[in-house]
């Protein structure tokens, strides 16, 4: 139990003081301005938004600022200023079909329309730490660029749908429940557990995934397609009776395929796993497809074999980070009154062991 | 849809996702001749404070699939009324109440005779500009476009 203390007040104001004073570091060394933060650690920035679940960049590098980059922290300010604001509505679904590509690779197919398009990866770097960014600045030359293919980009999976080789994924037209406005109630759909792997921690997420991939519910992922890129974001505007772009998202998508012997209801096929999240993220998005796709066993009629990954309470309860941090950190706060009642109890305990091996002693 | 919502669902797009020091840089050297011509001595009325909130982006399960809620992002808007009786609403994405307030007097400004130079001055720019941004972006994207050849191997020869 958290009992509430009074007093102190002098020790946080200074103790917020001196924090201020870290965060800011030594005085001789440049401030980082927000615009840095934005176009320098736009990864961060990008992580910030996913987990934070609030698309601004701009807010993100200001809770990274703020957070002295602790990225669980900085999602924490972002959440909470999140509920601060009125909700105008929801969008139209996004179309990643129609998305502006950076990034598209396939693992499944080498030669596919629209090709395999590398963007900004780190893939293929050698990992070498780079000591020319420790030296002073320097603008890197122009990317290299080349007359884009002004044909469709489409989606991986719609090749093996041609076939019949893959399950569909149809729209049944249902408005999706919202974790954000209700509790989650368990189990939950497929759309609610999307939502809460999209903003779930990307290491909890990871560590699921890898699981799976070592035999805990294996499923034997492929990626079918990765990509990275802008889509637009139209919403329904009540006054006009039409959609208009409200603005522009970076997503990264990927759509995993899966084996799939098949069913007493589903002939034999490949399967798929979803992941969706803001930003460029590639990481989080393979995890949230792999895990996806372990927890619609019960769905496609596969065996629960107690895996984590498969285990609906076990993963949507326990990825959020800041649900998560919050639970955590409390026991860190004075649980003073508690801890007197168990010190009591303990030396209660030593006091009759003590006196029980004394009058065995004198027996 | 008619040709007029398709047009205005145009010019309100590019404003919505403009880069708010342009959207308001552009109207600060534009707006006011144009608005001074139509509003005649009367006063634009704010039908709507410029406000700022979110939107709940939605994607679709396995790309076309059910529809599920990836996420908020920050909008603000603002709906402003011309003494001609024209109603423009703004909505742009992101923090900025004087970018909402700008990009709902060009939507307003749009229906009346100032459309085309406020068109000229406003709209096209950011178009453009929009335009020039994302093809930038696909010549990079298209320059890491894997060419694949395939390795003769030993037992082909």
């Amino acid at each position: 139990m958290y009992v509430a203390v009074k007093g102190g007040e002098r020790a946080i104001d200074n103790a917020h003081g001196w924090l201020a004073e870290e965060r800011r570091g030594d005085p001789g060394v440049a401030e980082l301005s927000l615009d840095q933060i934005r176009e320098q650690l736009a990864l961060s920035v990008a992580r910030v938004m996913g987990e934070g679940s609030l698309y601004d960049p701009d807010l993100a590098a200001l809770a990274l600022k703020q957070a002295r980059g602790d990225l669980i922290e900085a999602v924490f300010l972002i959440r909470a200023y999140r509920t601060t604001l009125p909700r105008f509505g929801a969008s139209l679904p996004v179309d990643t079909g129609e998305m502006a590509i950076d990034r598209r690779v396939s693992a499944t197919f080498k030669d596919l329309p629209g090709g395999q398009i590398l963007g900004p990866t780190f893939d293929y770097t050698h990992r070498l730490l780079d000591f020319k960014l420790a030296a002073d600045g320097g603008t890197p030359d122009a990317a290299a660029e080349a007359a884009p293919d002004p044909a469709p980009v489409p989606h991986v999976m719609e090749f093996l749908d041609r076939e019949g080789l893959i399950e569909a994924a149809p729209d049944r037209g249902e408005a999706p429940r919202d974790l954000t406005r209700e509790p989650l109630e368990l189990p939950a759909d497929r759309a609610l557990r999307l939502q809460a792997l999209a903003r779930a921690d990307e290491g909890f997420t990871l560590g699921l995934a890898y699981s799976t991939q070592r035999g805990y519910a294996r499923n034997h992922a492929f990626v079918g397609e990765l990509r990275i890129g802008t889509v637009a974001v139209e919403m329904e505007i009540p006054e006009l009776g039409f959609a208009i772009e409200i603005g522009e998202v970076t997503l990264t998508e990927c759509e995993t395929v899966n084996q799939f012997k098949g069913s007493k209801t589903e002939p034999p096929q490949f399967t798929r796993g979803y992941g969706l999240v803001f930003g460029q993220s590639e990481r989080k998005a393979i995890a949230m497809a792999l895990v996806d796709r372990a927890l619609r066993w019960e769905e496609l009629g596969e065996d629960n074999v107690g895996a984590p990954a498969q285990d609906m309470e076990f993963v949507l309860s326990h990825g959020d980070n800041i649900q998560a941090t919050g639970f955590l950190e409390h026991i860190k706060l004075p649980h003073y009154v508690d801890f007197q009642s168990e010190l009591e109890l303990i030396r209660k305990l030593r006091r009759e062991a003590e006196l029980r091996i004394a009058q065995e002693a004198a027996e | 849809m008619t040709a007029n919502i398709a047009q205005r669902k145009s010019w309100m797009s590019t404003l919505a996702r403009a880069p708010h020091d342009r959207l308001n840089g552009l109207c600060a050297s534009a707006l006011g001749a144009a608005l001074d011509g139509v509003l005649g001595g009367g006063a634009a009325t704010w039908l709507r404070a410029a406000e700022i909130g979110t939107v709940m982006v939605r994607g679709r399960t396995g790309g076309t699939g059910d529809a599920f809620n990836l996420g908020e992002m920050t909008v603000t808007r603002a709906s402003v009324k011309l003494p001609g009786g024209a109603v423009g609403h703004g909505y742009v994405q992101g923090r900025s109440k004087r970018a909402a307030e700008n990009a709902a007097l060009v939507d307003a400004l749009m229906q009346t005779s100032a459309a085309a130079t406020v068109a000229a001055a406003i709209i096209t720019p950011l178009r453009d500009e929009h335009s020039a941004k994302a093809a930038k972006r696909a010549a990079k994207a298209a320059a890491t476009k894997v060419d694949f050849f395939t390795m003769v191997r030993g037992e082909d020869a």
